[in-house]
């Protein structure tokens, strides 16, 4: 995954950090001062996670005119699931593919205004057994976010997981 | 942001993170970070295709309102790190409650920092997400 342009935007942020139950003023006032002396609108620790909006081909949204999707219409699906880009299938019955660490490393502020670009490579892969799932196969990726400067701003590592079966819960 | 002098280790500070999750905040979540998997908003797939009771959270939905108990207590942008595993899944109607422990207060390269644990767990006294963050710290 390559993202050429990630706009930090200050009305993105107040619909993430209302989405996260957050309301600090620090997300949508801009002359707010918080106590720990940011200035301006920044953005929310998990913030860099919507930067699947900016990604042209985000296999987790359904494409315009929703062909190929495999979420409900008429039929409880009516579609296979997509390919991601890594050639995991992801969605789609119990091979569904679930989120099972995230790391984020903070290098500088990121504020609205800034304007991101993301690349990403695939790390190690790993495999269990476990009870509730059956065998599981880990893999894990990492994106650089690099602002308008070409500075480093966040790591991001995400580790997602393919079951054997659904999750007993 | 946090002072050396006000914080010792073994410290705890915890949140209600919500109460009674709505389907409607997954909803808001997916629109708000683009991530539009069915499992998360679309009960008929979900039930019928993929096996589960009900939708469920997404797991950074879960990090996200954490990370908004942790921002309270660490002040803004004073992060270095923030980590998590999912350790069970969040379904709707879940009441969650995170807590953070300071496990270490330290300096590197002449940054003081202050290193905590972290869980969040639901109703039921079940962890859903067990973690880690490092913050900065005014001497």
């Amino acid at each position: 995954m390559a993202i050429d342009k990630f706009l930090i935007e200050a009305s993105h942020i107040m619909m993430f950090a209302r989405s996260v139950g957050d309301d600090n003023p620090v997300y949508y006032d801009e002359g707010y001062k918080s106590v720990s002396g940011c200035e301006g609108i920044i953005a929310p620790p998990t913030f860099a996670q919507s930067s699947a909006q900016f990604d042209p081909n985000y296999f987790l949204r359904p494409k315009i005119g929703g062909e190929g999707w495999f979420g409900s219409g008429k039929e409880a699906t009516g579609a296979k699931p997509a390919k991601s880009e890594k050639g995991s299938v992801s969605g789609g019955g119990a091979a569904a593919g679930l989120h099972a660490e995230q790391h984020f490393e903070y290098h500088l502020p990121l504020k609205a205004g800034d304007i991101l670009s993301a690349t990403t490579k695939p790390g190690n892969t790993w495999e269990k057994e476990s009870k509730r799932a059956g065998k599981l196969k880990f893999s894990e990726s990492v994106t650089e976010y690099r602002n308008q400067n070409g500075d480093l701003v966040i790591t991001a590592t995400g580790v997602g997981v393919q079951t054997e079966r659904p999750v007993d819960s | 942001m946090l002072k050396e002098n006000q914080i010792k280790i073994g410290d705890t500070y915890s949140e209600v993170l919500v109460q009674d999750l709505k389907r409607t905040q997954i909803v808001q979540y997916a629109g708000a970070s683009g991530d539009y998997n069915p499992l998360h908003t679309d009960e008929v797939f979900t039930k019928e295709i993929a096996g589960y009771p009900s939708v469920f959270a997404h797991g950074m939905l879960t990090m996200g309102m954490t990370g908004r108990m942790v921002t309270n207590y660490v002040g803004d942008g004073t992060l270095t790190k923030y980590s998590v595993r999912f350790t069970s899944q969040v379904w709707p109607g879940d009441t969650l409650e995170g807590k953070t422990t300071v496990r270490d207060i330290r300096e590197e390269k002449g940054v003081k920092l202050v290193d905590i644990d972290l869980v969040t767990t639901n109703q039921d006294g079940v962890a859903v997400i067990t973690g880690s963050a490092t913050a900065k710290i005014a001497s």
